[in-house]
Formats: structure tokens, sequence, C-alpha cells
């Protein structure tokens, strides 16, 4: 019985995934809306940054704050797991 | 041929796999199996959100002479953010499948969830 | 899983993982030229010593990896990332001071030593990542061992 439940509601859910990205709702794959701001982007990476890589002019450069972000989080993940398993070395003592 | 949406429809196709990995499975590995594969569905989403027709990779260094179209390159650099992080969610949860397995002797949820009371 | 494996993959392992480390190096120096950078080849670096680990059990890389320096460079490149940042700290947060002027990592587009703060975060980041994978998966197998011999 419960398990009935659950698999018409993951129907439901799998129904919804699939209409929305069908070509009637979601935009053709190929043609983005608005490219305003990475025509900026690739306009000027090479002559303000210097670098031949767009993607990692974005990275470090145009969106550096977000990649402050990320190196957040790892580092804060590294250390979690490295305290967890400090704590069961103590335990088995 | 035309390809029309069909890019779209796998990463979806990913995204409803791993739910069901997720909702129908009782090993705990499995369950972590399938939260990485909604991981992988909604990067991919993302990568090809920032596809143009006809366009070339957004590298400058040997490019051909009259520069064409490239496509976008801020949703690849967010899917590499994405990635990242996956990667660090997935480390906490097998450190905390291998807790479990060590506290409980087993790693089926059912029987832990009994073992409570 | 502590013994390690076999002769033959112990010996390709020794003839292969010195290809491995050159090219995850490669792969984080022209982050700013080729596609490429901090991140990736922070992974390919990590999955080298993965395998060092595989190969060797964890018997095998007691005298050879030290835990605690691995430690401690993670902690040196996520702090020298977030000094790069407040480098150019008099125009804006996270600016890049030495791009275009031609000197100091200031050579035009093209060239190894250009972009400014970039190559010099992509090393930051890249030795961040790859020893915090590298931590992970040793503090994962060692702890692992113990409950063996008990």
């Amino acid at each position: 019985m419960k398990k009935a439940t659950i698999l018409v509601s993951l129907l439901f859910v799998a129904a919804f995934l699939l209409l929305a990205v069908s070509p009637g709702v979601m935009r053709p794959f190929g043609t983005p809306e608005t490219t305003a701001m990475d025509d900026y982007f690739i306009d000027n990476a090479q002559t303000d940054v210097a670098a031949n890589n767009a993607v990692t002019a974005v990275v470090f450069d145009f969106r550096g704050f977000d990649t402050l972000g990320e190196a957040t989080v790892l580092f804060a993940a590294v250390v979690g797991i490295l305290a967890l398993f400090r704590k069961l070395r103590e335990e088995e003592r | 041929m035309n390809i029309g949406n069909f890019p779209f429809v796998v990463a979806a196709l990913l995204v409803v796999l791993g739910l069901y990995a997720l909702l129908f499975k009782r090993n705990l590995i499995k369950i972590v199996i399938g939260i990485s594969l909604i991981e992988t569905g909604v990067n991919l989403f993302l990568v090809m959100a920032g596809y143009r027709t006809g366009g070339m990779a957004p590298i400058y260094t040997l490019a051909p002479t009259p520069i064409r179209d490239m496509v976008l390159p801020t949703p690849q650099a967010l899917t590499l953010t994405s990635i990242v992080i996956g990667l660090a969610t997935t480390a906490l949860l097998l450190s905390f499948a291998v807790f479990i397995h060590r506290h409980y002797g087993t790693l089926d949820i059912q029987e832990i969830k009994e073992l409570n009371g | 899983m502590s013994k390690g494996m076999s002769v033959i993959v112990r010996t390709v392992t020794r003839c292969v993982y010195g290809m491995i480390l050159l090219y995850g190096f490669y792969v984080i120096m022209h982050g700013h030229l080729t596609p490429g950078g901090g991140f990736q080849g922070g992974a390919v670096v990590a999955s080298a010593f993965a395998l060092l680990l595989v190969a060797f059990g964890a018997a095998g890389i007691k005298g050879h990896l030290n835990r605690h320096l691995l430690q401690t460079l993670e902690e040196v490149g996520a702090l020298a990332f977030l000094a790069l940042g407040f480098l150019g700290i008099g125009t804006a947060f996270f600016y890049n001071l030495f791009a275009g002027t031609g000197g100091f990592f200031g050579a035009p587009a093209g060239q190894l030593l250009s972009a400014g703060t970039l190559p010099l975060m992509n090393w930051a980041v890249g030795l961040k990542v790859m020893t915090g994978i590298a931590s992970i998966v040793i503090v994962m197998m060692v702890g692992r061992r113990k409950e063996e011999t008990e």
C-alpha cells in the first residue's frame, strides 16, 4: 500500500519533469534568449583580462566571488570529514 | 535530422532515474548513488542551457581566423562550482554511511529503523 | 583491502604515477590558455594519489605520504587564494592587478606569464583541491584498517 503511493507520486513528478522540457513549453535547444552579459564577457576577455580562455576569466575574474564561496564549501567539507574520523578513532581506543 | 529538444529530455530522464533509486532502494550506498545521479542530471541541464547553434568553444588559442560565434561561457563556469559542491556533499554522505555501518553493523535502512524502537 | 594488489599492478603503478602527476601539473599551469584550470588539474593529481593508495594498500603508504603535511598544505592553499583576492583592494575586492601592464605576470594575451592573478589563483586552488581530496581518501582508508585488526 505504501509502495503504491510512492510509485504514483513518482509517476506524477516524472510526468511533470518530462512535460516541462517538451518542445511546446521549453525554448528550442540552441537559442539562448538573453545574451547581453555573455557577449560583453566574450568581447572583453582578451583585452581586459589578457587571458585566452574565456571560461577561466569568468570563473576567476569576472565572477570571482562565486569561486570564493565554492572554495569555502570544499574547505568546510574536508574539515568536517577529518573531524568525524578523529572522533571515531578516539572512540575505539 | 532535426534534434529538437532531445538533450533536455535526457537530462530530465537522469533526474527521474535518480529519484527512483533514491525512493525504492534499501541499501544506503545505492541511495547515495541515486543522489549523485540527480546531481549529474542537473549539471548536464545547466551546461546545455548555454549552447548556441553553430558556435565554437570559448577559447582564443589557435582559433579559426574569422572568429565564429562562441557559446556562452557563464553556464560552464557555474557548472564547475556545482560539480565541486556535489563532490563535497557525496564525500560527507559516504562518511556518514561508514559511521552508521560501524555503529549498527548493517547498511539496510529497514533494519536501522526497527532497531530504534 | 589493506594488503595492496598483485605484482603487475604495483609495477605498472610505479611507472605511470609520475606521468599522471606531470599531466595534472600541466593542466593546472596552462589554465588561462587551454581548457582546464585549478579544479580540473587538482582532480587529476588527486586521482594519482588514489591510485597509489589502492595499489599499495594502507600499510605500504605509511612512510611515504605524510598526512599532517597534506593537511597543512590544504590550509596554505585556502589562505593563499584569499590573500590573492585582497591584493587589489585599492580599487575593488578581487581586482586583477597585473593584467595588461607589462610587468610581473603582465604580458599580452597568449603567453604563459600573462593574465595577472589568474595563474596564481589557479595554483592556489589546484593545491587546495588535490591535497584536500588526498587527505579525505587517506583518512577513510587508515580508519578502516584499524577496524580490521580488532
